[in-house]
């Protein structure tokens, strides 16, 4: 009886012991997250006390690196900006019309196939693409346009939107795929063809889901960083020039982790004041897009 | 609603069938266009680097002279980082997935770890770079070592681990779990014989998956600090390394052509490291498949 009672007990306290270590496995992602702010804001704030927050934010020089330093961040959003449009514009059309011709007109064979083929350009690590985009894109545009430079916005732009792609696809079919068939049952009746139902009808029901998933593609442009540093360049400035250098916010990060930049510096606290904007935009556009993908849910579910 | 009444061909609904016909077509070339890209990189990456790859090439260290150069100590770092991060990653993320399926009872704890799950998933990987620079490199004081790159991939690939396990673990029937617990076993014994077997080819194909994600990241590693040039074995969890991701950017940053030949040899190298990862996911989901039948 006793020795049942104390086997029992053991058991008892071997689940609980197990329970506690499974429930802090499942903490440290919400430990993460914390490490991620309080990493991020602790040297921000060390930023922030020798750099207004105007400064940062309104500022139109980003020269953190040289003698005269200013540390306005516009430059590098807008070159974040330039690369991640450019890429936008690759990956929204094709990934819609592939989203499209994948749900709505290839057979289940070919569908079979060209999904995971095309889920391999999500696969490929991005230092490859930079490559790609630096020894063979950049060479066809300047061949075009003699006037690029060698890293150019245009180059790293197109190939990141390459890179998207699969992610624009894959959420613009699902939020496709969500709309129920009798709405397009419903526009066959009425004489609609094929066309007509997918751009009249399925497209604007699909549309919120289409939304997320530019957002969240937009999101992800906005964050890579291999393709642009290899394939952009160094050169933080204003403006829309596709055919030149810029910046981009992780590109500059990793021009200063490539540098031996000394812990207390100032060069070291823009790494962080820089990821903490990275940072919110994605977080916003994330969320962003959460929302979005929700809402058709509700509405189709 | 004319054209409806008067199905004939009248040139109106002969333009209708016609921009059906002609939108049809975009859509198949924009579909084949990422597939066309995609055949383009891999030729194009082959014809420069495929030559590079020999005996040499795979057991030299970084050298200035290109025609020394090889890629020994990012392949041995990236071999390091790899099973670290695996140690680590694998039971913390399916540790988590069962606390989220089989244990957690409160939908509010619940509720908050998946959503945070969700928005870590979406943090940018060079954001988990200046997590780890400023907490594992210089708070833990662990340096620019492998275990401070490895413990920076494990938080970046978790949230993937932990996904495709709770998915594998919420596909085994709930009849298994109730014969499992009418049988006397307890929650764990249950989870552990019966839950985990059932579901592991789904957390195994998961997990390599993952792994072949934290194998083709640069930027986090670059912002932790890792070294582009290492020209010895790596030892130990403390010692300094590079991986082969790095050692492409290295070579593919200088001016000089020979090194874009030696970044498309590491590339090669890279790619052929990826397709192996992930037939072994393909082969370990079979022969689990079979022998659960």
């Amino acid at each position: 009886m006793s020795s049942e009672f104390s086997g029992r007990r053991r058991r008892d306290l071997t689940e609980r012991a197990i329970h506690g270590f499974l429930f802090a496995c499942a903490a440290i992602s919400v430990l993460t997250t914390i490490g991620i702010v309080v990493s991020l804001l602790g040297e921000t704030v060390n930023f922030l006390r020798q750099v207004s927050v105007v400064e940062f934010l309104t500022g139109t020089r980003w020269t953190p690196l040289f003698a005269s330093k200013h540390f306005g961040v516009l430059p590098l959003v807008s070159g974040t900006l330039a690369v991640a449009l450019v890429a936008m514009v690759v990956a929204l059309p094709v990934g819609l019309l592939s989203a499209i011709f994948l749900s709505e007109y290839a057979p289940a064979q070919v569908r079979g196939v060209l999904k995971p083929v095309l889920e391999i350009l999500a696969g490929i690590p991005t230092v490859v693409y930079g490559y790609f985009a630096l020894l063979f894109v950049t060479p066809l545009i300047r061949a075009v346009l003699p006037e690029t430079g060698v890293f150019n916005v245009l180059s790293a732009g197109i190939v990141m939107g390459f890179m998207i792609l699969p992610m624009m696809a894959s959420i613009s079919e699902d939020a496709i795929r969500a709309v129920p068939t009798g709405l397009r049952e419903g526009a066959y009746a009425l004489g609609a063809t094929k066309y007509e139902v997918v751009v009249r009808v399925v497209l604007p029901a699909a549309l919120s889901g289409i939304l997320a998933a530019v957002v969240l593609s937009l999101s992800r442009a906005i964050g890579e960083t291999m393709i642009v540093s290899v394939a952009a360049g160094q050169q933080p400035k204003m403006g829309f020039d596709l055919l030149h250098s810029m910046e981009t916010m992780t590109a500059y990060i990793v021009q200063v982790s490539l540098g031996d930049t000394p812990q207390q510096s100032i060069e070291y606290s823009t790494l962080f004041a820089v990821g903490t904007l990275l940072f919110l935009m994605t977080f916003v556009m994330n969320a962003l897009s959460d929302w979005l993908v929700r809402r058709y849910r509700e509405a189709y579910q | 609603m004319s054209a409806l009444l008067r199905p004939d061909r009248s040139p109106r609904a002969r333009r209708r069938t016609l921009t059906g016909g002609v939108f049809r077509i975009v859509a198949l070339l924009a579909t084949a266009l990422g597939v066309v890209m995609l055949a383009v990189l891999l030729l194009d990456v082959f014809r420069d680097g495929a030559g590079e790859v020999d005996g040499s090439f795979i057991t030299s260290y970084p050298s200035r002279f290109p025609e020394r150069a090889g890629i020994r100590s990012a392949l041995l770092g990236t071999g390091w980082m790899l099973a670290f991060t695996a140690a680590m990653a694998f039971p913390i993320g399916v540790g988590a997935a069962i606390y989220l399926e089989e244990y957690a009872a409160d939908i509010w704890v619940t509720r908050v770890i998946q959503i945070n799950i969700a928005n870590l998933a979406g943090v940018p990987s060079i954001v988990y770079g200046l997590l780890g620079l400023s907490f594992f490199v210089r708070f833990m004081m662990l340096g620019r070592s492998v275990l401070a790159g490895s413990m920076t991939m494990s938080l970046l690939i978790l949230p993937l681990i932990i996904v495709a396990s709770r998915e594998a673990i919420r596909a085994v029937p709930d009849s298994l779990r109730e014969g499992s617990l009418a049988l006397g076993a307890s929650r764990w014994q249950m989870v552990f014989r019966t839950v985990l077997p059932a579901a592991m080819p789904g957390i195994l194909t998961g997990t390599i998956l993952a792994l072949s994600r934290a194998i083709g990241e640069t930027a986090p590693l670059i912002t932790i600090g890792a070294l582009t040039y290492i020209a010895f074995d790596p030892s130990g969890p403390l010692d300094l390394f590079t991986v082969l991701p790095i050692q492409i950017f290295n070579w593919v940053s200088l001016p000089q052509q020979e090194f874009h030949k030696l970044a498309a040899g590491a590339i090669v190298v890279l790619l052929a490291v990826l397709l192996l990862a992930n037939s072994v996911a393909i082969v370990i989901r079979h022969r689990f498949e079979r022998s659960r039948r």
